[in-house]
């Protein structure tokens, strides 16, 4: 691993715990645990959480599933309630954007004029949508997908009948596709790629997928590059390079994401992509601790640093700081993980897939409940479980011991997981 | 409206009351009761929300479905009154419900 000869601030470390000031950037699942965590780790000194949205910090996840239906009131979306932060001491400071980091006066200015100083300075400034590149972006009816205030938005369109459109076929927009269609809107999917999920998952996957979504009912097109959107005021066609001309009320954009690492690079953090940290969440600066989309972190089952996308990243870096600015023990690091729910398919991934030389099938796509395995050189590093909970368990576990498993084993479904998991160890 | 009492594994007893229609993984996190992370936010997506239900409640809890008992078989420490919170809805039935937490998820 090359990532920790990065870091040359270890002989100046400070010691935290007793500190008075600890400020938070951010109001998302990183910033939300990072709280929760300090005082459970028994920090006394000031907590002040500075988040740019209104609402008090909630789940993102729900925002392309339940929440999107229709099946979830928006409390049910906050971590905590409002009393636990004014019982817990946390100072949150909403609807309010941090501005600038002063390093050598340990001060955060904020977009109100004030300033807030701090010992320890945790970023978990989440990401934003990629913008989409064409003419007639900014139309109306045109929404990302990425905060509650985009939902609230998006959601009085989300009547049957009407027909949307939706760019990019990542997990974001086909979990809004099968939102969209189980509320019986006309659906058109536009992926650049040949294929959907290209960017995340095999080919396997893909064609599962797209098959479940058509069969569902949605138009999808892959290798289908988005011209421009037009309309008068209100988008109403989506143009494709190819001459198609498809007729929306609505279109949602999911082509990825960015880190929010702007206050960070400018007050001089080393950002490659995203805010670069060590394995306890430390960026260069030993006071400032990066957590969640922002922060670009070892993998260290992975022998890489990278950023992670995910609500597992976001509670275990929260924790790591936490844990950091402590002097606790370093919480574990645990496999990557994620999850999508589409229709009634509940898809479980765990690890990271992206250099895998073997996918080897367990049971069949057909059946709406089969796991695809990563191997590299013989090692398990990834799968991909749909309907399948075992084989995302087991791989977790697998995948974390460094284990190598013969391909005829994964794929005999006349063994349990636990029993494969079992021989392996 | 049911009262719980979240036991944790030193003993200690925690009564909550608890709104109908959420879940007894809901009321807990939202009281921070130690031992149960929920890190999925109750998508019965990590099974890191695992309690005991006491036996008297069993019944009226009911059983786990296929996805939540086979997350379970992979949970750490699984006895027979073993669930996950996330996929307990709370009513009026379960008052007086105590489950225990137990010392750690992983």
């Amino acid at each position: 691993m090359t990532h920790a000869s990065y870091f040359t601030h270890k002989d100046v470390l400070v010691d935290l715990s007793t500190s008075e000031n600890t400020v938070i950037i951010g109001g998302g699942q990183a910033a939300a645990q990072a709280c929760a965590s300090l005082r459970q780790f028994g920090y006394d000194g000031q907590i002040t959480l500075i988040g740019d949205e209104p609402a008090l910090p909630y789940q993102r996840p729900p925002l392309s599933k339940a929440y999107m239906k229709g099946d979830m009131d928006e409390a049910r979306l906050y971590f905590k309630p409002e009393e636990w932060y004014r019982d817990n001491k946390v100072d949150l400071i909403l609807n309010t954007r941090a501005t600038s980091i002063d390093r050598s006066a340990r001060e955060v200015a904020l977009e109100n004029g004030t300033r807030r100083p701090y010992d320890a300075l945790i970023l978990a400034t989440g990401s934003r949508p990629r913008t989409l590149p064409v003419p007639g972006a900014d139309l109306d009816h045109v929404y990302d997908l990425r905060d509650l205030a985009d939902v609230e938005q998006i959601r009085p369109h989300m009547v049957e009948g009407r027909k949307l459109v939706i760019v990019g076929a990542g997990y974001i927009g086909l979990e809004a596709a099968a939102v969209a269609r189980q509320l019986g809107l006309e659906v058109t999917v536009l992926e650049m790629a040949d294929r959907v999920l290209a960017r995340v998952t095999s080919p396997v996957m893909s064609e599962f997928y797209e098959a479940e979504h058509r069969a569902q009912g949605v138009n999808i097109l892959t290798g289908a590059r988005l011209e421009r959107l037009t309309g008068d005021g209100s988008v109403q066609t989506a143009e494709l390079a190819d001459g198609t001309s498809l007729p929306a009320d609505l279109v949602l954009v999911g082509i990825g994401i960015l880190p929010n690492d702007d206050l960070a690079k400018a007050a001089g953090l080393a950002c490659p992509n995203g805010i670069m940290t060590d394995r306890d969440a430390r960026t260069n600066d030993p006071r400032i601790f990066a957590a969640g989309d922002c922060a670009a972190r070892p993998l260290v089952h992975y022998g890489r640093q990278g950023r992670l996308e995910s609500v597992h990243n976001a509670i275990e870096q929260g924790k790591l700081a936490a844990a950091a600015i402590m002097g606790k023990p370093r919480p574990m690091e645990d496999c990557p993980w994620f999850w999508s729910d589409q229709y009634d398919l509940k898809l479980q991934i765990a690890g990271l897939s992206q250099d895998y030389d073997q996918v080897v099938l367990r049971g069949d796509p057909k059946d709406r409940k089969f796991a695809a395995f990563y191997l590299r050189g013989g090692k398990l590093i990834s799968v991909d479980a749909v309907n399948s909970a075992p084989e995302f368990l087991a791989s977790k576990r697998l995948i974390m011991a460094g284990a190598s498993l013969a391909p005829d084993t994964l794929s005999d479904t006349s063994l349990t997981m636990k029993e494969i998991a079992a021989a392996a160890a | 409206m049911a009262k719980i009492t979240y036991i944790d594994h030193t003993g200690e007893e925690r009564t909550l009351e608890a709104k109908n229609g959420e879940t007894v993984m809901e009321t807990a996190i939202k009281n921070s009761i130690p031992g149960i992370d929920a890190d999925c936010g109750g998508a019965c997506a990590c099974a890191t929300c695992h309690v005991y239900v006491d036996e008297a409640f069993m019944e009226k809890v009911g059983q786990p479905e296929d996805m939540e008992q086979s997350m379970l078989d992979f949970a750490e420490n699984v006895q027979p009154n073993s669930r996950l919170s996330c996929q307990i809805s709370v009513s009026d039935d379960l008052d007086g419900l105590r489950v225990t937490t137990p010392e750690s998820q992983h």
